[in-house]
């Protein structure tokens, strides 16, 4: 099943001067399928990652997840879809600050309201294990390293058990160890639970790195869509 | 789907927590706002319960007297010859006839029977001369039911010396205006003389002196018993020259009075009516009480929209993460809509504290004025209305005062945040 399709999508800010950043983007990515995002700064990776996230709903062109139309429909209906379905890796690590790194975690599934407290803890603190950070649990967010706040924020992607992760440079702040035992983590999950990724990277090497190779790859304005098999 | 309340509510908890300083403060500006409104109204009103009660405790919801006034209809009118032309009578004087009312006693009967009517009481007005030595002075003698007069009116509450019952046992006796005792110098259980119009002189003793605080009346008036009054006047015992009624509600007073005016042929003067300015004195004084609450509130109202204001200037991040992980706007707007009602829930209630133990205070401190014998201590309302009042004005300022900051809240685009990183 297609997870995600983005059929013709254009872009235009028109402040200060009118300037078209997406030009006709038209790919798909299937369940469990890994897709990076790569291109030169500034040529309109994270804008389009905020169009295919929901976020942005100020573009031309149709998108679908899970074969389900998301253009044209209300923002309540897309934070849902959001917040049961797409796990959000910011490209910088945004956790809210006052409250402690469990709590941020627990909040997407707290909202979700599918599971009770004591479930939710215990889920947020395997993923928080998971991810190496289970020792920072009950710090406040603003007290805890860079590296620490990116893994914290895809702990929190990861709570809803989403059907894809979207990150802009998720490891950008990353060692390289750490940064291999994210992309070790999203894999056993994409085997497992069949989770999609789409990944914004400078970083063609962790592909290699992953012995993966590009399939279907192809260029669009200056934005290169890769589909990247695990 | 709705969030449930309680994640919405750890959210607002943590932002109110983490800045418990500027939540105070405008927590503290609705407490200030209610707590000033409460004490205020409740002061007001307290002082315009005495001063209406000084009056209104007193006076009958409908009395019922005999107007003298010129016939309406002059005998020339009567006249067959003269009518259709144009008669001009100069100086009409109202016929000389007594201030009785006519059938006093079967009126009296006949409405003893209405529901409405609480209770009526006779009265006989006679104007008489005090004379003690060689002092003389002009005054009002009524003749009244003690009983009733106490039962109706607090006559009791007024009588600073001496006894109203003692009038009931002494047919002879006198309860004297505090005003007229001063001036001829006289007091319970000296002998006075009244003088009649028609010319008699009867003694009779000092039992009490009675003071109501309104110089008017007790410079003049003074109370006899029914009985003694019709002596007075060297009448009968169906001379009745007032009747006063008290009904269960007032507010009908008005229209009660037109009614038995027209059946019973007599003059009746309702307690709206005779006592219009008291009417008006309290709803100004009510009206300033209220805008000056409403203008404190005001002031608190501007507080919480600028702390809140500031707060979401500042949570602009945490906004965007939020919608970004899954939370709507209008989660968002509740979010900090229940900070605002938080903070005014809080204040508000500390206001109505504040204002009610100031209150009790204010109602503890005495107050001893000679003109009021019967206030100890300043007058304090204890109305719980006015607490309701308070809560649902702290609640409705607060709403308003957070509707805007949130509904601010609720629409920022979390993409314009998370890019202007
Ligand atoms: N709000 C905006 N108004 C006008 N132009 C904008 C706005 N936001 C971004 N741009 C422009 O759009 C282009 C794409 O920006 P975007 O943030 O998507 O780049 P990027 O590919 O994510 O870059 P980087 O790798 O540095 O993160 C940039 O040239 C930027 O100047
Ligand atoms: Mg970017």
């Amino acid at each position: 099943m297609k997870i995600l399709e983005a059929k013709n999508i254009n872009k235009y800010f028109e402040n200060p001067v009118s300037f078209h950043v997406l030009k006709d983007i038209s790919f798909s990515i299937d369940e469990g399928e890994f897709v990076s995002i790569m291109g030169k700064s500034g040529c309109g990776k994270s804008t389009l990652l905020y169009i295919l996230s929901t976020m942005d709903t100020q573009y031309q062109g149709d998108l679908f997840f899970a074969e389900e139309k998301m253009s044209g429909k209300n923002s309540k209906e897309l934070a849902h879809i959001r917040n049961a379905h797409i796990g959000f890796v910011f490209q910088f690590h945004y956790l809210l600050p006052e409250f402690t790194v469990l709590e941020n975690v627990m909040l997407p599934a707290k909202k979700l309201d599918l599971l009770n407290h004591t479930k939710i803890k215990k889920e947020a603190l395997g993923k928080l294990e998971m991810l190496g950070v289970a020792d920072q649990a009950f710090k406040r967010a603003s007290r805890i390293s860079g590296g620490q706040k990116q893994r914290v924020s895809i702990a929190r992607a990861l709570i809803n058990n989403p059907k894809i992760i979207m990150g802009d440079e998720p490891t950008g702040n990353l060692d390289s160890k750490n940064a291999d035992n994210v992309f070790k983590i999203f894999k056993e999950i994409s085997d497992l639970n069949k989770l999609s990724l789409l990944i914004v990277t400078h970083d063609l090497d962790f592909a290699k790195k992953n012995r993966s190779h590009h399939r279907n790859g192809r260029w669009t304005n200056n934005i290169t869509i890769k589909l990247t098999l695990w | 789907m709705r969030t449930s309340y309680s994640i919405i509510f750890s959210i607002t908890k943590t932002h109110l927590l983490t800045r418990i300083k500027q939540s105070a403060i405008a927590a503290l500006g609705v407490t200030f706002g209610i707590g000033t409104f409460i004490i205020l109204i409740s002061f007001m009103t307290g002082l315009n319960g005495l001063l209406d009660g000084l009056v209104l405790n007193r006076t009958p919801h409908i009395q019922l007297y005999n107007e003298i006034s010129p016939s309406q209809k002059q005998p020339v009118q009567l006249a067959d010859n003269f009518t259709g032309d144009f008669n001009i009578i100069h100086s009409i004087k109202p016929k000389n006839n007594l201030i009785r009312i006519h059938n006093a006693i079967p009126i009296i009967n006949k409405l003893k029977a209405d529901s409405r009517i609480l209770g009526i009481t006779p009265q006989v007005s006679a104007k008489v001369s005090y004379l003690a030595g060689s002092i003389e002075l002009n005054g009002m003698v009524s003749g009244i039911n003690v009983k009733e007069e106490m039962r109706l009116f607090n006559f009791d509450d007024y009588v600073v010396k001496g006894s109203a019952l003692d009038l009931l046992r002494n047919n002879k006796g006198i309860i004297l205006g505090a005003g007229a005792a001063d001036k001829l110098s006289l007091k319970v259980g000296d002998k006075i003389q009244v003088g009649t119009i028609t010319g008699g002189i009867i003694p009779l003793k000092i039992v009490g002196i009675f003071q109501t605080g309104l110089a008017e009346v007790d410079n003049v008036q003074s109370y006899v018993n029914l009985k003694m009054a019709q002596q007075l006047l060297g009448q009968g015992n169906n001379y009745i020259s007032n009747i006063h009624i008290k009904l269960h509600d007032m507010s009908l007073a008005a229209g009660m009075a037109k009614t038995i005016s027209k059946e019973y042929n007599v003059s009746a003067l309702d307690i709206i009516a005779a006592n219009a300015q008291f009417e008006t004195g309290t709803s100004i004084r009510n009206l300033i009480t209220y805008a000056v609450s409403i203008t404190l509130l005001i002031v608190a109202g501007f507080g919480i929209y600028n702390i809140l204001n500031m707060l979401i200037y500042e949570k602009m991040k945490d906004i965007a993460i939020l919608k970004a992980t899954g939370f709507s706007g209008e989660d968002v707007r509740r979010i900090f809509i229940s900070q605002a009602m938080i903070i005014g829930f809080t204040g508000g209630v500390l206001g109505l504290i504040i204002g009610y133990l100031v209150s009790v205070m204010i109602s503890h401190v005495p107050m001893e004025f000679e003109a009021l014998p019967t206030i100890k201590t300043y007058p304090v309302n204890f109305d719980p209305m006015f607490y309701i009042i308070g809560i649902i004005f702290a609640l409705i300022s607060t709403f308003l005062a957070g509707y805007l900051p949130s509904r601010k809240a609720a629409k920022i685009d979390p993409v314009e945040i998370i890019r202007g990183q």
